[in-house]
Formats: C-alpha cells, sequence, structure tokens
C-alpha cells in the first residue's frame, strides 16, 4: 500500500494505528491462505493430517476477525475518519469479514476431504478440480495483493480471474452431475465433492468481493453487483 | 470602502447587479434554488488580500457549512454576506455578493435593512444586558415590526419557541439574558436573530464555546431552522460540519478548493488539498 497512506498525518499515532490494522488484515489473509492450500492439499491427495489441520485451525481466522472489528470500531469511536481513511476502515470492515468466511469455506473443503478419505479419487473429477483449486488460489492471491497495495487494475484482473473459474466450477458441476446419474450408488461421496467444489467457487466470489473493496478504497466508487465492464470502467476511467 | 461590481447588470427596477449565472468556473452545488451568491468576490484588508475570486451558490433552505484553516478567510467571506465588513477600515470589495439576485453591496441598498434579511449569529453568545423578553422585542420594536404589547408577546414567544428557549424561560422572561447558560444564551441570540423575520442566518462558530450537550442541541436546533430559513455557517470542527451542513465549501488561503454536497465532500473529496485537510494530513 502506498505509504503516504500512513504517513502524513499529523497524528503520528493515527498513522501507526493505520498501519497496524492493514498489517493484521495482511496476516490474517496470510492465515486463510494457509487454511485454502491445506484444505486442498486434503482434497486432492488425500492428506489426513492436513484435513484435521484445517478443521482445527479456523478459529484463529475467527479470532483476528473479532480483534480486527475491535481496532476498526476504536477508530471509529476516536478518529472519526474521513475521505480515504473512512473507506480504508470500511474496505477493512468488509474485507476482513469476506476473510473469515473464505476461511470457513477451506474448513468446510477440509471436512469434506476427510470424509472421502477412503474414497477412490481416480472416479471424480478430481485432476479438474485440483486445477480449479489452483485457479482459486491464484485469485485470493491476487485479491490479497491488490488489498496490500491497494492496486485497483490489478483488482479488476482478479475479478476477471474469477470469471473464468466460474465457467471452470460450472463444467465441474456438469460433470458430476453426469457421474450421479450415471451410478447413482456414489451420491454421498460425489454430494461430497460438490460442497467442497462449490466452496471453492465461492470463496473466489469472495476474493472477487474483496477486489470491489479495493476499488471504493483507490476510486471510491462502489461497484457491488454491476457488470464486470462497468466494474473495470470505474476502476480505470477517470476518476470523475 | 471601494465597491466595485464585475459583469453589471441592469435588473427591471434599474439596479445595477452583478451577473449571478453560473460562470464556468462558478462553484455552483445547487440542487435548490440559489438564496445567495458570491461571483467572483475578492477582498483586501488594506494591501493584503484576504478573498480571492470567490464564487459560491448558497442553496435555499439548506445549511452551507464553510471549513478550512485558521486565517483561510471563511469568517471574512460569511461577513461580506451581511456586509459586516464595511464596519473595517481598509476593507476593499470588488465582486459581487446576490441576495434572491439583488446587489447587496448596491448603493442602494439599506444596510440595516438588509441585515433584518440576514441576521448573524456569533461564536460567543452575546446577549444585551437586558431581560430575555427585551433582547428578543429589542430589534423588532427598533424596526418597527411589533408595536402593539401584545404584538411583541406573540413576537417573544413564537422566536423562544422557534429556538427550542420557550419551555426553559417562560416563566422568567424578565431574568436577564446573560444569566442564561451559555447553550441557552446561545439559542437567545439565535431566537434574537430570528425575531426580525430573517430569511438568511449567517452562523460563526456559533457552537465553540459550548460543551457537548449545549452543542448537541444548538445543531439540532440549527437542523430544525433549515426548514424555513437559508443557513451558512462557519465550523473548525469538521464533524459539526458533517452533521449539519447539506453542502460544503473548503477554504484555504483566501480561495474556495471545493465545494460539495457533503456526504461526497467527507467520503470522496474531488481534491487532494480537500482529502489532505480533512483527514488531518495538512501540513
Amino acid at each position: 500500500m502506498d505509504k503516504k497512506t500512513f504517513t502524513q498525518h499529523i497524528s503520528q499515532q493515527y498513522n501507526d494505528d493505520l498501519e497496524h490494522i492493514v498489517t493484521r488484515v495482511m496476516t490474517m489473509g496470510g492465515l486463510v491462505e494457509q487454511q485454502l492450500d491445506a484444505a486442498l492439499e486434503a482434497l486432492v491427495d488425500g492428506d489426513q493430517e492436513k484435513g484435521e489441520q484445517v478443521v482445527t485451525s479456523d478459529y484463529r481466522i475467527n479470532a483476528m476477525e473479532v480483534e480486527l472489528d475491535e481496532a476498526c470500531t476504536h477508530i471509529l469511536a476516536r478518529r472519526q475518519p474521513t475521505a480515504s481513511d473512512l473507506r480504508l476502515i470500511m474496505a477493512v470492515i468488509k474485507a476482513i469479514t469476506d476473510l473469515e468466511r473464505i476461511g470457513d469455506e477451506a474448513e468446510r473443503v477440509g471436512r469434506m476431504a476427510l470424509h472421502l478419505l477412503d474414497e477412490d479419487r481416480r472416479r471424480s473429477p478430481m485432476a479438474e478440480i485440483a486445477a480449479l483449486g489452483e485457479q482459486i488460489k491464484g485469485i485470493l492471491r491476487g485479491a490479497l495483493d491488490a488489498f496490500a497495495r491497494m492496486d485497483s487494475e490489478q483488482a479488476v484482473r482478479v475479478a476477471q480471474e474469477d470469471i473464468k473459474a466460474d465457467a471452470q466450477y460450472d463444467s465441474i458441476i456438469r460433470n458430476l452431475v453426469k457421474h450421479l446419474e450415471d451410478s447413482p450408488k456414489s451420491v454421498p461421496p460425489v454430494l461430497d465433492i460438490v460442497w467442497a467444489t462449490r466452496s471453492l467457487e465461492r470463496i473466489g466470489d469472495r476474493s472477487r468481493n474483496i477486489c470491489e473493496y479495493v476499488i471504493y478504497f483507490v476510486r471510491g466508487k462502489d461497484v457491488r453487483h454491476i457488470s464486470f465492464e462497468q466494474m473495470a470502467e470505474e476502476a480505470t476511467g477517470d476518476r470523475r | 470602502m471601494e465597491t466595485e461590481l464585475k459583469n453589471g447588470s441592469v435588473t427591471k427596477a434599474g439596479v445595477t447587479m452583478p451577473e449571478t449565472q453560473t460562470t464556468r468556473d462558478q462553484q455552483a452545488v445547487g440542487r435548490a434554488p440559489t438564496k445567495m451568491s458570491a461571483t467572483d468576490l475578492n477582498l483586501w484588508y488594506g494591501e493584503t488580500q484576504a478573498l480571492h475570486g470567490i464564487n459560491l451558490d448558497m442553496p435555499a433552505q439548506e445549511v452551507t457549512a464553510l471549513i478550512g484553516p485558521s486565517g483561510c478567510g471563511k469568517s471574512t467571506f460569511l461577513r461580506c454576506l451581511n456586509r459586516m465588513n464595511d464596519l473595517i477600515p481598509q476593507v476593499r470589495i470588488r465582486g459581487g455578493v446576490a441576495l434572491d439576485g439583488e446587489d447587496i453591496y448596491d448603493p442602494s441598498v439599506d444596510v440595516v435593512q438588509l441585515r433584518t434579511f440576514v441576521g448573524m449569529v456569533f461564536q460567543k453568545p452575546n446577549p444585551f444586558p437586558k431581560s430575555i423578553y427585551e433582547n428578543i422585542a429589542y430589534a423588532p420594536r427598533l424596526h418597527g415590526t411589533g408595536t402593539s404589547r401584545s404584538e411583541l408577546d406573540d413576537l417573544v414567544e413564537s422566536s423562544l419557541k422557534r429556538a427550542g428557549l420557550w419551555n426553559e424561560v417562560a416563566d422568567r422572561l424578565d431574568t436577564p439574558g446573560t444569566e442564561l447558560s451559555g447553550g441557552q444564551q446561545q439559542r437567545l441570540c439565535i431566537a434574537r436573530a430570528i425575531a426580525v423575520n430573517p430569511e438568511v442566518i449567517l452562523m460563526d462558530e456559533p457552537a465553540s464555546a459550548l460543551d457537548p450537550l449545549a452543542t448537541a442541541t444548538v445543531e439540532e436546533l440549527i437542523h430544525e431552522l433549515k426548514d424555513n430559513y437559508t443557513i451558512v455557517i462557519v465550523t473548525h470542527n469538521l464533524q459539526q460540519a458533517a452533521r449539519v451542513a447539506g453542502y460544503t465549501a473548503f477554504f484555504h488561503m483566501g480561495q474556495i478548493v471545493e465545494v460539495n454536497d457533503t456526504d461526497t465532500l467527507f467520503t470522496n473529496p474531488a481534491e487532494q488539498r480537500t482529502e489532505d485537510y480533512i483527514t488531518g494530513r495538512f501540513g
């Protein structure tokens, strides 16, 4: 993030408070990335240890959300932030909610992976799911990078990647449905795979949300619930 | 005092007035019709220029806040709006200020009459050393708008009610105004301004000498008054501007940097200098 965001207040304490908050968001983002990595290893490779690790570690992300909410509340109460400071705090409050939910989705992937430990992975479209997982990891990393640097153009590129991931998700789900039709006996494990795939897709969507907050911070424009083209225009066109 | 007008035009009444149509660089914010407007307003204290080409439309029945660092010209500008600067020697003004499109600096304008249309409330409550009743009744009696005792009684009651003070003082109207609390004194001054039936009320840091509760009461009063009056308020308290004003103008070094609706100015200002000031990054 542009150092100017934190270094130019007359109040050094204010600079420190804001810098602390953003640093903690990035730490939280790092934890969420670790959880997603572990969840994917559990799902794709059948790594039981990683699956259990994901399920038992989610509380750390939840605790960070609570801590950051409190820090933002203090800033609102004590500093009455305005303009870019206010947009930063709003972006943080929104982003940590999505990060916490991404943590929950990773935990769900881990749980589904534990259900599937004894299943034959060759029967399911695991290669496609692994590819989707890599795509989603890239999207999450890209969103966190965009947030760290408050880069609205990067945010648009990440949002575009999420559109591709959604298409990949649709294709996997179609295959899984066909699989269910062909072999009705495999309903329980395939449903677990559907849930896990669905969670990956949701992580992509929530990463896109974080990108929208980056654009809100940088451009002062609310780009939620509009088309990708409109979002790209707001993020890169003339500011006013 | 020298008064020059630029872009003069002649009205139906034959009075020369400045062009108040929005010019290319005019900082018009108006959604509501304009009540007062400044056009290319420049002001000098002797050789020192304090206002540089101010263009500002102040919408009717809205609160317009003027913010900016000390010495930026916001109070000087406020005082131009009812010609209070006429009282300061060596002040020179060029440009125009219009009330309902009529130039208030026209030589034919009766300044005393103008100040009944454009009242003022000051930073420090300054009730007359008279009873609460007389504080309100004094000006109407002077202007001949209230002559009989019953007319004055009604006017005192309605003014105090509009200022939200009636319930607190109704049973002690003979008490000296100076014995009221600071917040009550300020509301008495607002009631006094209202009593002559103004159209515009200028407020120069009206709550800066008050505690937070009295400030909240005055701010609530401002909110209620805007239904009937056009209000222009100078404040150092940014949160106060954010709370009470529909529009906010940021002054810096005698110029207007930005005018915007208050929500936009405080969340997404257009100018970096505004951003720096309202976020506390001003060096």
